[in-house]
């Protein structure tokens, strides 16, 4: 847009200079843009090129240069016994890499619903004017600025067994008929993930919508409300479908930053089976159990997995991050 | 009947503010909460209270006095703030290429850019972790120092510093451009002449934001420092703990919490305007 603006030959004598400039101009873009594609060249391409490659030999943490090429062999390996029996092994036959991809998705997709609609019931609120709106916005911020170990250790304190107040609430309040050990009981583990990360990530997801519906004119509501419109079906017909480019958008980025999920659970539920996502088996095997080579393959088939989720989404939900050429 | 309509109107109100009042509280609750426990001495701790009831510094005077806390503080500073100044210095260039000029495979860039923005960061985790490992100068080598972060952090705020610069940066006039073209300036000379100048308030916010990210981190911070004076604060945190294993220091844990917590809160308010639309800038475009 910006140089199109620049381009239209308005005399005769202009257009070759005016090409010239471009030409300088592309040039300098070239320029420009080299140091930073260096860096992530150097920061992101090079290494996730070596994690895949090091999937594929038996690299251990101790002897990282020593790696010799097996090819699928950390993914799937088999031996034919002399009974005749085959034995699978490797990554895509171990039923903890599977609890752990089962974990992130159920994960993913609980906490990104949950933060879709209470981020929408926010947004809404924010956008109403009421005496006061400044203060729940400055609110909501709170929880967003808080490092995210942070909150992981605030919530565990307040998840506490013994001496945690949210057992004393839900006692007091009756909701609870006796105490639970929220993080280390495998049933409850998993809610109380999701209550920390519901609690910390609703607000961005409410900005994120809420900027969506600041673009939705108000002579819209005007208009349905003079012709008498139930403010329910105003929600549905008029507000649901303006902002859903800006929800869908918002959707993929917590889904994304949801998939990785690795601190928060590192901390508030260590060595839970029910809670360990795939972030958190990957850096386990790759630094804690010594088989560097095997926790690659679980990274590489974590990107994979990602990979083909958000381009699924972005298909299926046809999104768009540029709103077009502007 | 006018009655009627009055109540409905009424109960609609107190309905509302209900509900404002429960984001409010739930929302800043629990760092309330932490902050209740971080004044808190002995015992005291273990008796649940919802009002403040004793104060004491005493959890300040032992973060601050036992342990390498103020060590892991000013390592965090330096990380984040020099991450965050490499990561605007390319990306400012990066992002005037990005949106005011007009080349083949800008699109395609933008993806690119985006994609590693959110990539999942386990993914790099080995090859970084070897590279990191591989970088020695003489005796000095990366692994275990500041800059080993400062390095692999740039994956994350570098391509968000261009995402968001190149959204602010296409949203400016093209007539601000258009005499220093006139006048014969080369591009670098508009980007550090005029656009600079008109830059400031986005490159705070970005630099805001990626500095949040930064102080945040964990994954990396955990994986490539080793030792107690070498941590930055998130990992310290995670790792306090007390005499025994059973004995978790949780008086000292919300004293290091709150003190970690309490700057960006009191910058994320004081820039909330700006913080919002940056956040949206980087996410959403219509």
């Amino acid at each position: 847009m910006t140089t199109d603006t620049l381009a239209p030959p308005v005399t005769v004598t202009v257009p070759k200079i005016k090409s010239e400039l471009m030409q300088q101009r592309v040039r300098a873009a070239r320029w420009f843009l080299l140091p930073m594609l260096l860096a992530l060249a150097v920061v992101a391409g090079w290494p996730l090129l070596r994690s895949i490659y090091f999937s594929f030999t038996d690299a251990s943490l101790t002897d990282l240069y020593g790696a010799e090429w097996i090819g699928f062999g950390n993914y799937l390996r088999w031996t034919t016994l002399e009974s005749g029996v085959t034995r699978y092994r490797g990554l895509l036959v171990d039923p903890a890499w599977w609890n752990a991809v089962w974990n992130t998705l159920r994960f993913a997709a609980t906490s990104v619903f949950f933060e879709a609609i209470l981020g929408m019931i926010v947004a809404l609120v924010l956008n109403a004017e009421f005496r006061g709106r400044s203060i729940v916005r400055a609110a909501i911020l709170i929880p967003w600025a808080i490092p995210t170990i942070v909150s992981a250790k605030m919530w565990s304190w307040m998840l506490n067994d013994q001496f945690g107040i949210l057992n004393d609430l839900g006692l007091r309040l009756g909701l609870l008929s006796q105490k639970v050990a929220w993080t280390a009981t495998a049933e409850t583990a998993m809610q109380a993930v999701l209550i920390v990360d519901i609690w910390k990530t609703t607000p961005f997801m409410a900005l994120l919508i809420l900027a969506g519906l600041q673009m939705v004119p108000r002579d819209i509501y005007e208009a349905a409300d003079l012709d008498g419109v139930h403010p329910v079906k105003q929600f549905f017909r008029i507000t649901l479908p303006l902002v859903r480019p800006a929800l869908m958008v918002a959707i993929i980025f917590r889904l994304l930053d949801a998939l990785r999920i690795f601190d928060l659970i590192y901390v508030l539920t260590p060595n839970s089976t029910a809670t360990k996502t795939m972030s958190v088996l990957a850096r386990e095997n790759l630094f804690d159990f010594d088989k560097f080579a095997y926790g690659s393959a679980m990274s590489t088939l974590l990107f994979l997995i990602i990979a083909v989720l958000t381009m699924l989404y972005i298909w299926l939900g046809k999104v768009r991050f540029d709103g077009g050429d502007r | 009947m006018g009655a009627t309509i009055d109540l409905w109107k009424i109960t609609k109100t107190v309905l509302f503010y209900a509900l404002v009042v429960f984001i409010v509280v739930v929302s800043v609750f629990p760092f309330y909460y932490a902050i209740l426990t971080s004044f808190k001495s002995g015992t005291d701790i273990f008796r649940i209270t919802y009002w403040p009831v004793s104060f004491s510094f005493e959890n300040y005077q032992a973060v601050f006095s036992q342990g390498s806390f103020p060590r892991n503080l000013l390592n965090s500073i330096f990380v984040a703030s020099v991450t965050v100044i490499l990561a605007l210095f390319l990306a400012v260039t990066a992002a005037f290429a990005l949106s005011r000029v007009r080349f083949r495979g800008r699109g395609f860039l933008l993806m690119v850019i985006l994609a590693v923005s959110m990539f999942p960061q386990i993914a790099v985790l080995a090859g970084l972790f070897e590279l990191v490992r591989a970088v020695r100068i003489g005796d000095w080598q990366m692994y275990n120092t500041p800059w080993a972060l400062i390095f692999s952090y740039t994956i994350f705020t570098l391509p968000f510093t261009v995402w968001v610069l190149t959204t602010f940066m296409r949203d400016l006039p093209v007539e601000i451009e258009e005499a220093a073209i006139v006048d014969g300036a080369s591009p670098w000379i508009i980007i550090t002449r005029v656009f600079m100048p008109l830059m400031w308030p986005a490159l705070v916010t970005t630099g805001l934001l990626a500095f949040i990210g930064a102080w945040n981190e964990f994954l990396f911070a955990l994986t490539f420092t080793s030792s107690n004076d070498t941590r930055t604060v998130p990992v310290a945190i995670a790792l306090l703990s007390g005499g025994s294993q059973y004995e978790i220091p949780w008086g000292i844990i919300m004293a290091a919490s709150v003190i970690v917590t309490v700057p960006l809160v009191i910058l994320v308010l004081i820039f909330q305007r700006k913080i919002v639309s940056g956040l949206t800038a980087g996410g959403v475009k219509g």
